[in-house]
Formats: C-alpha cells, sequence, structure tokens
C-alpha cells in the first residue's frame, strides 16, 4: 500500500513562509505597495490563484476556519479545488459561511457579508500592476509609482470619458491607498469598491506569476479614481435577487432557456443562503425552517 | 533685459568608450532667447541635446539651470526633481511625434495629461483647455477625440508641441523639429513655433541640421563638428560671417531652391 | 560729449577681412582703416567701386559682419555702443530700437502677410498688434502697395512690390539710425520719390541715415555728403 505524501502545514515550507509573512509584513507597512516576493512552484499553473493560496498558507493556523469564494460563490471547480486542497494540507476546518471563518480567500468577489476585525480577506490578483497597461516597462512603473507620477491613471478614465461619456471600467478598478498609492484591486467589479474602504478586517493580495503581495491594513482609507464631474459610482440593477429578493447586491444574470429568458441571482452565495433561511424564518415563524 | 541666464554649461562632455560625442562644450541660454545648435549627423548635438535636458548623463562637466531663485545641477539633483522639471517647466519636442505622443490615445488626452499629472480633476476643464490647445496649434476642434496614429505627420507634431506647452513651460528642447514634413507642412510649423516662442517668450535650445530653419528661428547658433562647438554667435553673422572653415563649408553648402 | 553734438555713428579704424577656407585660404581684405561719423539728421551716401566694400560696410554697422579691427560705436538710448565687441543679445537690443536695416532683397518667411512683415518690428518693441499692423498698412499704402496684398504673404510678389515691403517694414520703427542697401533699385520713378521723401522725413526727425545709391538722382536728392570707399 502506497504511503499518501507528508505535507508541512499548509504545504509550504516554514523558511517559505516566513519569507513571505516578511513581505506580507512589508506590504501591511506600505499600504498599497506592491513588495516583490520570491513565488514558489505551486501544484497548480498561474493564473489558477498560487498566489493567494501562497498568502493563505503563511498565514493560516490550526484554529483557523477557512472559506474560499471564486466569483461569489463557494462550489465553483476552482473554490472547491483550493478548500481541498487546505483541507488536505494545513487539516483546518472549512466553511462556505461568511460570519464563520476568519480567513476568507477570494478571486474576484467581496463577500456581501460585513467583514469583522477578526477575519482575513485574501484576494487572488492576476495583474497587480495598475499602470501596466499604459507603460509595459516594470523599471518605469516602479518609478512611477516612487515618485508618484499618476498622470496616466486619470489618462485612461479620461479617455473613456470621452468615447463613452462615462468612465468604462467596471472591475478591477483603480483606487488610491492612504492617499499615496495607486492600486489595482483585483478583478473585483467596482461595486465591491467601497467595501475596501476603512474595512476593520485585514485584506492581502497575492499575485502569484508576476510575484508580488500588496496590502490593505484595517482602517485604511481607499478612494476610487474619479473626476469632481465624474465622480465614482457602483452598478444598480432595476431587478432584485430572484431567490432572495435582495436589492443591495451584485447581482449574476442567468440566462435559463433559448428563448432568451434570465434571472437576476445574487453572487454571493452564501449571503444569499442566509437571507433565504431568514426569509424562511421570518415566514413560517420562530419554528424552525422546514 | 534680463540679467541671469537660464542655462550655465561648462565644458559639458560625454564619452562613449574612448570617442567623445561631445567635447567640452559651454554655452549659456537666457530667457526668451532661441539657441539653434547646427551641424551634420555625428556631430554630437542631439547628445548635447540630451544632456541639457538631463535625460543622458555626461562624464564631465555640469548643467545648471536656474528654477525661480536658486541654480539646479540638473545631474546631480534627485530624479524626482529632474522628472517633475521635466512635466513642469520643461517641453522636449522629438524630431519623430510619435516618440513624444500616446499614439493610441485621443489628441485631448495627450494634452490633458501633463494637466492630470499636477492634479486636475475636473474633465471638462481639462477638456476644454486641450480644445483651445488645438485651436493655437491650428488642429480642427473635431479631431479632439481621435488619436494621433490617424494624424499626418504634421498634425502629429503640432500636437506634440501643444502637450508640452500646456503647463506653460519656460524651456523648451526641441530635435529637428520640421524634420521629415513636407515643405509646406514645414513652413505652417515654423510659423507656428515663431509665434509660440515670441507669443510665450519661450526660451529654446533646437537643433536642426537645416540652417534655414535655423536662420528663421533662432537668434544664436551653436556650430558642431566632431562634438565640438567650432563657432558660436549671431545667427545672421553665423551664417552670412563665417569664421570657422567647417562653418563656411556649411553655409556655402546650402542649395538655393 | 554733449548728447546733442554726438554723433549717430562713429566707426574708427575699421578693419574687416575675410578667410576663405573653402577657397584654400584666400584673403579678402574688404574694408581697411575705415573711419567714420554721422551726425543726426545727416544722410550719408557710401560710394565706391565695386567690390570696395560698401555692402560690408552697412553689414558691419548693423553687426552682421564681424571686424577684425576697429570700433564700430552707434548711439543707443544715449550712450554709445560699439556692435564690434557687443554681446549678441546686445546687439539685437540695438537693432530692435535702434538700427534699422533694408537689405538689398526681402528674406521671405513663407506664410506671413505683408502686413504682418512690416508689423513685426513694432510687435517685437512691444506695439499693440492691431496697431502695429495699422501702422503697417499706412505704410504699405505708402509705398504704393495694392490693398489687395496687404493680407498676402510676399511670396509671389514682384521684386519691385517685395522690395516695397522690405522698405515699409525699415521704416516702420523711425528708427534712430538707417541703413539702405540699395533702396531704390528695381522701383520706378514715383516710388523712388516716396523712398526719398522717406529719407528727408527721417533726417528732418534727427535720425542718421547711411545709405547705398546706384541710383545719383536719388543719392543726390536724399544724401548729404558722399563717402567714398577706395577699392582695395
Amino acid at each position: 500500500m502506497s504511503q499518501a505524501p507528508q505535507y508541512n502545514f499548509a504545504y509550504l515550507d516554514e523558511q517559505t513562509k516566513r519569507m513571505v509573512r516578511r513581505a506580507i509584513l512589508k506590504a501591511v507597512a506600505l499600504p498599497g505597495y506592491q513588495v516583490p516576493f520570491a513565488s514558489r512552484e505551486m501544484p497548480l499553473p498561474y493564473g489558477w490563484g498560487t498566489g493567494g493560496i501562497q498568502v493563505t498558507a503563511s498565514i493560516l493556523t490550526p484554529e483557523d476556519t477557512l472559506k474560499v469564494i471564486d466569483q461569489g460563490s463557494d462550489d465553483t471547480t476552482n473554490a472547491v479545488s483550493i478548500r481541498r486542497f487546505f483541507e488536505r494540507t494545513a487539516r483546518v476546518a472549512t466553511t462556505t459561511r461568511t460570519s464563520q471563518a476568519s480567513v476568507i480567500q477570494t478571486r474576484h468577489r467581496i463577500p456581501e457579508h460585513p467583514l469583522t476585525k477578526d477575519q482575513i480577506l485574501v484576494f487572488q490578483v492576476p495583474m497587480p500592476e495598475p499602470l501596466r497597461f499604459m507603460e509595459p516597462r516594470e523599471t518605469e512603473t516602479r518609478a512611477m509609482h516612487a515618485l508618484e507620477e499618476y498622470g496616466v491613471m486619470h489618462v485612461k478614465l479620461y479617455e473613456d470619458i470621452a468615447r463613452h461619456g462615462a468612465i468604462a471600467t467596471s472591475y478591477n478598478y483603480p483606487a488610491l491607498v492612504g492617499g499615496r498609492y495607486v492600486m489595482s484591486p483585483s478583478p473585483i467589479p467596482k461595486f465591491d469598491n467601497p467595501k475596501l474602504h476603512m474595512s476593520p478586517a485585514l485584506q492581502l493580495f497575492g499575485a502569484g506569476r508576476e510575484k508580488r503581495i500588496y496590502a490593505l491594513p484595517p482602517h485604511t482609507r481607499v478612494k476610487s479614481l474619479d473626476f469632481e464631474d465624474h465622480p465614482f459610482s457602483v452598478q444598480h440593477w432595476d431587478q432584485a435577487c430572484a431567490l432572495c429578493g435582495a436589492r443591495d447586491t451584485f447581482l449574476d444574470e442567468i440566462v435559463l432557456d433559448d428563448a432568451g429568458r434570465r434571472m437576476f441571482v445574487c453572487s454571493d452565495s452564501d449571503y444569499c443562503g442566509e437571507r433565504r433561511d431568514n426569509n424562511a424564518k421570518a415566514k413560517n415563524g420562530p419554528r424552525e425552517a422546514a | 533685459m534680463n540679467f541671469e541666464p537660464l542655462l550655465r554649461v561648462k565644458d559639458l562632455t560625454k564619452f562613449y568608450g574612448e570617442r567623445p560625442a561631445v567635447d567640452r562644450a559651454s554655452l549659456e541660454l537666457w530667457p526668451g532667447e532661441v539657441l539653434g545648435v547646427v551641424g551634420e549627423s555625428g556631430s554630437g548635438k542631439t547628445t548635447l541635446l540630451n544632456m541639457l535636458a538631463g535625460r543622458i548623463s555626461p562624464s564631465q562637466g555640469r548643467v545648471l539651470y536656474r528654477d525661480e531663485e536658486n541654480w539646479l545641477d540638473v545631474h546631480a539633483c534627485p530624479e524626482a526633481v529632474r522628472r517633475r522639471l521635466a512635466r513642469t517647466q520643461w517641453g522636449m519636442v522629438w524630431q519623430n511625434p510619435a516618440d513624444g505622443l500616446r499614439m493610441n490615445v485621443s489628441a485631448g488626452a495627450n494634452i490633458g495629461e501633463r494637466l492630470m499629472a499636477l492634479g486636475q480633476r475636473h474633465y471638462g476643464s481639462i477638456r476644454q483647455a486641450a480644445l483651445s490647445w488645438l485651436a493655437k496649434v491650428e488642429i480642427p476642434a473635431e479631431r479632439l477625440d481621435d488619436p494621433p496614429l490617424r494624424f499626418s505627420g504634421g498634425m502629429r507634431q503640432r500636437l506634440q508641441i501643444a502637450r508640452n506647452l500646456v503647463t506653460g513651460p519656460r524651456l523648451v528642447f526641441m530635435d529637428e523639429p520640421t524634420g521629415g514634413l513636407d515643405v509646406s507642412v514645414q513652413a505652417k510649423l515654423l510659423d507656428l513655433i515663431r509665434s509660440l516662442v515670441t507669443g510665450l517668450k519661450l526660451s529654446v535650445v533646437m537643433v536642426t541640421h537645416d540652417l534655414a530653419v535655423a536662420r528663421l528661428l533662432a537668434q544664436r547658433l551653436l556650430v558642431m563638428k566632431a562634438g565640438q562647438v567650432v563657432e558660436s554667435g549671431l545667427t545672421d553673422r553665423v551664417l552670412d560671417d563665417p569664421q570657422h572653415p567647417y562653418t563656411q563649408l556649411l553655409a556655402s553648402s546650402i542649395l538655393q531652391a | 560729449m554733449q548728447a546733442q553734438t554726438q554723433p549717430m555713428i562713429a566707426v574708427h579704424g575699421l578693419a574687416k577681412r575675410f578667410v576663405l577656407h573653402v577657397q584654400g585660404g584666400a584673403v579678402i581684405e574688404a574694408l581697411s582703416g575705415v573711419d567714420l561719423a554721422v551726425a543726426p539728421g545727416e544722410c550719408v551716401a557710401v560710394s565706391g567701386p565695386s567690390g570696395s566694400g560698401k555692402s560690408s560696410l552697412l553689414r558691419t554697422l548693423y553687426g552682421n559682419y564681424q571686424p577684425n579691427a576697429g570700433q564700430v560705436l552707434i548711439r543707443h538710448q544715449g550712450r554709445m555702443v560699439d556692435m564690434a565687441a557687443a554681446e549678441p543679445r546686445e546687439v539685437l537690443e540695438v537693432r530692435r530700437h535702434t538700427l534699422g536695416y533694408v537689405s538689398q532683397f526681402l528674406r521671405v518667411i513663407p506664410r506671413v502677410s505683408a502686413q504682418n512683415v512690416v508689423a513685426e518690428p513694432l510687435v517685437e518693441l512691444g506695439w499693440d498688434p492691431d496697431q502695429a499692423r495699422e501702422r503697417a498698412r499706412l505704410m504699405l499704402k505708402r509705398l504704393n502697395i495694392p490693398e489687395r496684398l496687404w493680407s498676402l504673404a510676399p511670396a509671389t510678389f514682384s521684386g519691385g512690390e517685395q522690395q516695397r515691403v522690405n522698405i515699409a517694414r525699415g521704416f516702420a520703427a523711425e528708427k534712430p539710425v538707417m541703413l539702405l542697401d540699395e533702396p531704390t533699385a528695381s522701383l520706378d520713378s514715383a516710388n523712388r520719390t516716396v523712398v526719398v521723401g522717406l529719407i528727408r522725413e527721417a533726417k528732418a526727425q534727427g535720425r542718421a541715415v547711411v545709405g547705398i545709391f546706384h541710383d545719383e538722382d536719388a543719392r543726390d536728392a536724399a544724401a548729404d555728403r558722399i563717402f567714398t570707399l577706395e577699392g582695395q
């Protein structure tokens, strides 16, 4: 009978975790600043969350409860795989309930349920450099961040307004952190940007392929870039969630059939489920939901 | 008359290996003056210009720039200071406008970028400023949202000038601004540069190999050969009464149309 | 010296030589030991055989040629400035305020209209551009340039028309010292009379004029004396 492979706690060796933690400490000390780190070979390819996984692996303790979401859902392939990865290598408790998690790793969404000071949110980041679209040279973007040369970010916004009448960026919307560094908040919808600002939770960002870690310590000012006469605004839907009736969450649009019928559903499956439970309780009185 | 020069350069030298591309060039530039630097390819004039603009560091010598009341050693100051100067008080107009423009971004954004970099945050005002500059450089207003990719060479060059002048710089460096343009397009551009220089009281250091352009635009000339300044003085004096053999050769080589 | 008796132009021991390196170092002595004084209100005609240095003298006075020896003093705002020793900025300053030069040929600048060509020296002096153009039009009218040409660039004008634009430009700002190189060449008799009239007005205003005239009638009508350069 073959032996199951033995892993160090959360897969990474202790020295690697130390290295990542040092990077995290630097990142926390300089909110929004991208700290280079020696990203390790992980058992999944680039583009699948290796950065987020390395950050999570370095901060997990055996007492933590981990939640993993992808586009707001706990049961997409990606989220399931990563959750199982940590179940196997760290043997930590896992959950789908936002309110019960101490560490939440996410791709492309911030949970709707407000976070607390006892929680850490880890973002998977494909491209950490907000200036990359305008400036391909790494040497130049580093100088631009160092010298606060961010004019080019507003050039992009100006172009959007000139072309489309409004700022067209709807996700990965750049934001100014603590009045100093401009950061890319990862491809979360701009709807979620306000949640970054003054959050009581610690927010960590890991980019594995690009080898960068950055952070928003709790209660950090985060301002999404805009113009005085074209202020930042979030998406709105005319519809409510078809399942729980929420009017203030980010909704996914689901096409139901070839006739083009569609319905709108909360992207955050846990939040939606919680609301449905509450709706059922309210409807059925204080008895347990059936 | 102003009593202090804007730029003071002493024995500026640049070695590439053993060869001096610029050999002990000294000059002063006064406010409101256009200084032409003429010479053939390989004379070192572009290297000299790049050292003056802080883009290449010299092997020897200093470039001093008068910033308000203080003299700034352009190459000894922090890069942040140099970059700030380049964005606010200086302009750089390249021979190939594509080198000085964002080709994929609209004309309006190209002009407005410096304003946005300085912290202007009102889209409407930025757009308005860009429109007024388009008018000054005779680019039709309806091209405001077009990217320079779709502009002719002459129009790109005029856009490059507008982009540089929007922050009201005191000193503009130009590298063959009319090079590669058709004669009639050149005339339009020269006319524009002339009126902007006098209207805005700009100081300009202009590298050109075209003596007719130099005569039209520059008050003083530096003549360069093989890295050295072989002659300098009032433009019409240098061109009509050249002293150095090389200057005489240059002046006599102009084809008459 | 009293301001009233100070000359407008004082040239002492002027020498100008050309070394033509392109011709193997051939030397041309254009001017040698030239002394000249021109008083306010005086018009001096420079004469001499062809190649005697008449144009060179004018150009040296203007600062266009660099002398090898001697002084070229111009009275500029009350003091005597040596054009031979002055810095380029000073030469430009003297030209802007004090020294007018009408060359033999108009240097054509593309796209600039005749009235703007004539107005330019005034704008340089700080005149309001509209008033400068107003005066420019007066001058063009006086030189009999038809109104339809005023807003056109002189590149397409005839030689005579271009020269008259040149003269209008030279005289527009009423500068204290005027240097005229063949001002009546390529002009008909009516316009020659206009030019003589301009010179006489200048003299009456106490300004100094130095001119090269091939037309003897014009010379006799305008000049107070003749200064002859010997051929070298």
